[in-house]
């Protein structure tokens, strides 16, 4: 029934990453509502789900332009997302 | 901790269906495409970040992101501009303000497949009005199907002529809901014209300018009908733009995985470009 998907198990395990994410998200929000908001480091009000959409989105831009740039193989910009990411919920 | 009614979510859920059935699922599709190689009949190879890679170095998809972005910056410096002067110039009550309404509202109404043709046989150097009057009665040497200089303007002037009502009428929106006392103050002030457009009128049109630009920039950065019927994408690649350079690889090509490695490119610029522009803006709201 799936066959036209064309799934791939890598590329499901970056859907089920993000799915789990925002699962984890939904949880934190029904424990602790509100969004934590606050007024991170760049002056931009944000809530988790920001700080997330902020992660995942320069995740995406830092692997492009590694790829770009140097090609394969992809560790440092996976460590490089890593640590973008952390400080966005740290900081931003 | 108040609790609050949480019931309002079951009324979104048949727009989240929906969303996922024509947004998510195809997103999905294509994410899986990117990385694998086919020739039909349902059978895929894994390839791994190889189209992402050679896409990022390919001289071809450079020159379209920067034709798209020339595109976008042009039409986002005239249309903005020009939409906020006609907003100005608008009448703001009596008889002839459903007139400018439906008159500004009317190139929005008219389908895009149709605008490019329209256009298309306006400007034909030999048969169109445009193009008849430019070369043999003021005798100005115009030719969008040969020469890129006129493809550039001819398309940027159509997509000038269709979509400056919109910021036009937004504006216009933005202008009218600015109460009499804004201006009776402004005068007892002696202010000058320049003045109350940017004390008054500006600071109120914030809101709808922003979602003005907004719009302007999603759709020109994706826009595909007006000038593949108009130009084609020619002459030669000059009008190429992203989305017309997406299809020829998709369609004409039928390379599926690159193409779909372009999509998401395509799409994270749009992405982030839109939310950039949204969140500076409203930042100190």
């Amino acid at each position: 029934m799936l066959s036209w998907m064309a799934w791939t198990w890598p590329t499901a395990l970056v859907f089920i990453g993000i799915f789990s994410a925002m699962a984890v998200l939904t949880a934190l929000e029904i424990r602790y509502p509100g969004g934590a908001e606050r007024r991170g480091i760049f002056g931009l009000v944000t809530t988790r789900g920001d700080r997330l959409f902020m992660s995942l989105l320069g995740a995406v831009y830092i692997f492009l332009a590694w790829l770009g740039l140097f090609g394969l193989p992809l560790w440092a910009p996976l460590f490089l997302s890593v640590a973008w990411g952390a400080f966005c919920f740290w900081k931003v | 901790m108040k609790v609050e009614n949480q019931k309002a979510w079951y009324f979104v859920m048949p727009v989240l269906l929906l969303v996922a059935f024509n947004a998510l699922i195809p997103m999905m599709t294509v994410v899986n495409y990117s990385v694998q190689e086919t020739f039909g009949d349902n059978l895929f190879f894994w390839q791994g970040l190889d189209w992402f890679e050679k896409l990022l170095r390919s001289e071809r998809f450079h020159a379209a992101l920067g034709r798209q972005f020339l595109f976008t910056g042009t039409i986002l410096a005239i249309e903005v501009p020009l939409g906020v002067i006609i907003a100005l110039a608008m009448p703001r009550k009596g008889f002839w303000v459903p007139v400018c309404l439906v008159t500004m509202a009317l190139p929005m109404l008219i389908p895009w497949n149709v605008v490019g043709a329209m256009w298309n046989i306006f400007t034909l150097p030999d048969i169109g009005l445009l193009g008849y009057v430019m070369n043999h009665t003021l005798g100005i040497n115009y030719n969008m199907t040969q020469d890129p200089l006129a493809a550039w303007i001819t398309i940027i002037v159509m997509d000038v002529w269709h979509w400056t009502s919109l910021v036009a009428l937004l504006s216009y929106a933005g202008l009218v809901s600015i109460p009499d006392a804004y201006y009776q103050a402004a005068k007892i002030d002696g202010a000058s014209a320049w003045s109350v457009f940017r004390f008054i009128q500006l600071p109120k049109m914030k809101q709808v300018l922003i979602i003005a630009v907004l719009l302007r920039f999603m759709d020109s950065f994706n826009i595909y009908t007006e000038p593949f019927v108009l130009t084609g994408g020619g002459p030669g690649n000059s009008t190429t733009l992203l989305s017309i350079d997406l299809e020829k690889m998709a369609l004409g090509q039928f390379d599926l995985g690159p193409a779909a490695a372009m999509s998401l490119i395509y799409f994270a610029i749009t992405l982030l470009a839109s939310w950039l522009f949204y969140t500076l803006m409203t930042r100190n709201n």
